[in-house]
């Protein structure tokens, strides 16, 4: 061969995709503080038995409604104060952050992995697959989202499993469609044609050819919709649909608190407070994520 | 309906070398909605192509956008199959075959795309790129395929160590090196290439059709040159075939094609090229108007709307391919009755 | 021929820069030439030597993190530079047109044909509605549309490529500009269609006396359209003059590298002259003359220092050792 001169490296190695997602994906402040906060919550959720200074259902019946202890009248081995019945909040919160957390992850896994199937399937195979998938997913988008949650809950009976169900069932659309646009996009690329001349099957393309390609708006969309999913768990949580006492969960935790609103804040305020803080971190990380995997917005 | 009259002309070669692959009346054609309540057009995007290719020459395919280069490119490689004819790959019908032969003679041809942005996965090292090919058909162990790959990027003129990279990081050229290598991971006889130079460099086209003609010399590859550069095709091909609005209008040698145009649309394309040296310039011919569309095309040749030499018999009847001296044939009817003032007898 | 204060454009030492101010990547670096009126002067070069942003820079085109500087910059008796962005917007739209490479992409897909150049008629010169719609058929006249009549109301997406650049021609042309720039016109194009458009490109030059820019990478299109060339490597010019000279007797190594890689000029040769190697990239340019590693007559010398031009004006090569008429460097 003549041309060696071709392959002259350049000085500066390139670098790999993950390490330059990273790169961008730093760069962003709001997300950096939002990914510290998710890592945050997650070592809190698993450790939460270390952590916690008191078991979530362990009712100090000398403390009912104590204010956190910085406040007049708090006490120091209650931080965040007690509720109605004399539980730790600040033990409920960590107790908490683990099974909302769980249930977003629960939530969000179970719809991105059938969302990325029936979407491959709408795009890949068209025709009668695509109408029926799509049609069946214009009908769910077309139900108010909360609505429909609160429909199939009360079909299969209040509980965290089911609600899980029905939330996950609302939110399955939003992935069908991203996953189908994506692999239109892809579909009649050349690299996708020179698999199939290779001769790779179907699975073969959809999964392992086309899949990889669609996976940064799906990534994104997934962190954004963890944080929906905390929410409208929270949501049924407080309308009593979700999780059942004594189950810490954060949504339950404000709507068993609804009567003390006047006498006692604390007990309203931080539930709420530590659902808003991380329902931000997942908005601010899904941003930092979309600016960092859209090619687009890269020069 | 043309005859398969170049069938002839390559079973005349046959004699010489059977080809290793060849078509007889290939045609595509696509239904498409015109709107609502409307009957649906049908667009000819081939209609009645014969070609043969033997190991070790290059058929080079020109013609403007729209004329079915690339629909042949596609039925070739199987990605598509034809509305109509026969497509023979070592003197077996491809498209009668059963599955499983038709999946290994398949893997025989291959293709290497225009854009090599688009052609490599941009998810994917380098590396199960050029495996991929031999994950999905071969039995060989994971050393061998890895093996198989290194050798091949040192064929193409890369390095082992950009075995491990993903595409972003290479050159358009180094690029088209890395789809090549694919391509010949196969060992396919026959390769299909559709404009592999099109997008690249002036500079980095040479080394690129270097390497190809270094290759097909070396594994006595068979070329399917798909190409609207002229200067190019005269470059690289043994047999060119031009063809406009799905049908070939000549064939020949290249050398005859490019020194005694007969066809006027072959004529006006080579004018249209532009020379560097004022010595290979010919007398620009101006064709008037623009590629007739393919789902409306022109009664009787196709081409009498833009050809000077154009009389009443052209405009309704369809010349056939016709052969002329040595294996070279053109349909017009300008030639059979003698009134093309270019060509002197 | 060298520039005059009757120059339509000058050009003197353009430098566009993006990156970091401690790191700057000199897209453009240096350029220097000028446009005659009535002529039509050829920039070639190869993707990411710098023909297109310099181009760019003239019409003012170019974002930040872009920065252009130069020592001239005048067209006519006007110094660009020192306008305010309206000024320099009322010149670029009036006196000076551009022509985009893809004509698809350049035309506005919600807008009728008519629609688009009567609205580059009102922008530059007014008029009622009935005169640009008169002034907008005659255009698309002027450029070879058949029918322009009921052509005017098509959609861009009802045009063929061919059409759709006439009609940006058209466009170019509405204010009567004293300079066009064209950057790859053609490239998108089939070659028959090629043709007609440079064609016409050149009959509109004549007749109108304009000064015309043909940026291309095409040298044979250069070859046998343009007056004057200019040839760009890397963001530099590497050679200028007569294109009748420069094709007869390259001074540069990669102006006869570029021809001689063309697969006209190895007729009946088994191998094409390629240049090896590929045009450095941001990062890794190398010092010297920027051809060097690439280059087979590179000495010791071009590896350390960079030449400047030499030779006459109108005429100039950046190479220490210029090819002689055989095509050898001359030590």
């Amino acid at each position: 061969m003549t041309m060696t001169s071709e392959t002259q490296t350049t000085v500066r190695m390139p670098q790999t995709p993950l390490a330059e997602f990273w790169s961008y994906f730093i760069q962003n402040r709001g997300a950096l503080i939002g990914f510290c906060f998710i890592v945050f919550i997650v070592l809190l959720a698993i450790f939460a038995n270390f952590v916690a200074p008191h078991h979530p259902h362990e009712q100090f019946r000398d403390f009912i409604l104590v204010p956190p202890a910085w406040a007049e009248g708090g006490n120091a081995q209650f931080w965040l104060g007690t509720d109605g019945v004399g539980r730790d909040i600040l033990s409920r919160l960590i107790h908490g952050a683990r099974l909302s957390l769980l249930i977003g992850l629960v939530i969000v896994s179970v719809s991105l992995v059938l969302g990325i199937c029936l979407g491959l399937i709408a795009g890949y195979f068209g025709g009668f697959a695509d109408v029926a998938i799509m049609r069946f997913s214009d009908i769910l988008l077309s139900m108010p989202a909360l609505l429909l949650a609160i429909a199939i809950v009360a079909i299969l009976g209040p509980s965290i499993v089911n609600s899980g169900l029905a939330l996950s069932l609302v939110y399955l659309p939003h992935y069908v469609r991203l996953t189908r646009a994506s692999v239109l996009t892809e579909i009649n690329k050349d690299y996708v044609i020179s698999s199939r001349v290779a001769g790779a099957g179907a699975l073969r393309l959809m999964f392992i050819v086309i899949l990889p390609n669609c996976l940064a708006p799906l990534i994104v969309q997934a962190t954004l919709g963890f944080s929906n999913a905390i929410l409208d768990m929270a949501a049924l949580g407080f309308l009593g649909l979700g999780a059942q006492p004594p189950l810490p969960e954060w949504g339950s935790m404000l709507a068993t608190a609804r009567e003390f609103i006047q006498s006692a804040w604390w007990v309203v305020t931080f539930p709420g407070l530590i659902i808003l803080v991380t329902v931000l971190a997942f908005n601010l990380m899904g941003d930092g994520l979309r600016d960092a995997l859209d090619p687009k917005l890269k020069q | 309906m043309s005859e398969p009259i170049m069938n002839q002309t390559a079973s005349a070669e046959s004699t010489k070398k059977a080809p290793i692959m060849s078509g007889v009346g290939l045609k595509q054609h696509y239904p498409v909605k015109q709107g609502f309540m409307k009957p649906p057009g049908l667009v000819k995007a081939l209609d009645g192509v014969n070609f043969s290719v033997e190991a070790g020459k290059t058929l080079a395919v020109v013609g403007e956008s729209g004329c079915g280069k690339s629909t042949l490119a596609r039925l070739l490689t199987m990605i598509e199959l034809p509305t109509e004819g026969e497509l023979n790959f070592e003197g077996k019908n491809l498209l009668t075959l059963d599955r499983e032969t038709r999946k290994e003679l398949r893997q025989r041809i291959q293709i290497i795309f225009q854009n090599p942005y688009g052609s490599l996965n941009p998810r994917k090292k380098v590396g199960s790129i050029l495996e991929e090919p031999l994950v999905i058909n071969g039995k060989l162990t994971k050393a061998e395929r890895k093996e198989r790959a290194l050798n091949l990027l040192q064929k193409v003129g890369l390095k082992p160590e950009h075995y491990d990279r993903y595409p972003h990081m290479f050159s358009g050229g180094q690029r088209q090196r890395i789809a090549i290598a694919r391509g010949l991971m196969m060992n396919p006889k026959v390769v299909v290439a559709d404009e592999p130079v099109s997008a690249l460099d002036v500079s980095v086209q040479a080394q690129v059709l270097n390497l190809m003609m270094d290759l097909q010399q070396e594994l006595d590859l068979a070329y399917v040159f798909i190409s609207h550069d002229l200067s190019v095709v005269e470059h690289i091909a043994d047999k060119v075939m031009v063809m406009y609005l799905g049908k070939v209008v000549e064939y020949g040698a290249t050398e005859d094609i490019f020194t005694h145009p007969q066809h006027p649309y072959t004529r006006a394309l080579l004018s249209s090229t532009p020379r560097i040296d004022p010595e290979h310039r010919i007398e620009k011919i101006q064709l008037t108007g623009e590629l007739p569309s393919p789902l409306n095309p022109p009664s009787g040749c196709a081409f009498h709307g833009r050809c000077e030499f154009a009389n009443e018999r052209c405009k309704v009847e369809t010349p056939a391919l016709k052969d002329k001296t040595g294996e070279s044939s053109v349909a017009c009817f300008g030639i059979d009755e003698n009134r093309l003032p270019y060509i002197d007898r | 021929m060298t520039e005059t204060d009757k120059s339509l454009l000058v050009v003197h030492n353009l430098s566009v820069a993006f990156g970091t101010k401690d790191n700057p990547f000199k897209a453009v670096d240096r350029v220097s030439f000028h446009v005659e009126e009535g002529e039509v002067l050829g920039i070639v070069g190869e993707s990411g030597s710098g023909k297109s942003v310099s181009s760019l820079a003239l019409m003012g085109l170019i974002d930040f993190p872009g920065r252009v500087t130069a020592d001239e910059l005048r067209f006519k008796t006007t110094d660009l530079q020192t306008l305010n962005e309206k000024a320099r917007r009322k010149i670029t739209g009036d006196e000076i047109s551009m022509i985009f490479q893809d004509p698809m992409t350049s035309l506005n897909p919600s807008y009728t044909v008519g629609n688009q150049i009567m609205e580059a008629i009102e922008v530059h010169q007014g008029g009622s509605k009935k005169e640009r719609m008169t002034k907008a058929i005659d255009l698309l006249r002027q450029v070879g549309i058949p029918a322009p009549e009921s052509r005017i109301n098509s959609y861009p997406h009802q045009l063929s490529g061919g059409m759709s650049q006439r009609v940006m021609i058209a466009m170019a042309i509405a204010c009567d500009p004293r300079l066009l720039i064209a950057d790859e016109p053609t490239t998108a194009l089939d070659v028959t269609i090629q043709a007609q458009i440079i064609e016409l490109l050149l009959k509109l030059q004549r007749e109108k006396q304009m000064g015309l820019v043909l940026i291309t990478h095409d040298l044979a299109l250069v070859a046998e359209a343009a007056d004057r060339v200019v040839v760009m490597y890397a963001g530099q010019i590497v050679e200028t003059g007569p294109a009748s000279e420069i094709f007869k007797a390259p001074k540069h190594p990669y102006t006869q590298a570029l021809m001689n890689s063309l697969p006209e000029s190895s007729e009946g040769k088994d191998r094409l002259n390629a240049l090896p190697g590929v045009v450095p990239g941001a990062n890794d340019r190398p010092q010297g003359c920027l051809l060097n590693p690439r280059c087979p007559y590179a000495t010791d010398r071009c590896r350390v220092e960079e030449p400047e031009q030499y030779g006459p004006r109108g005429r100039q090569v950046k190479c220490f050792y210029p090819l002689d008429e055989s095509g050898r460097p001359t030590v």
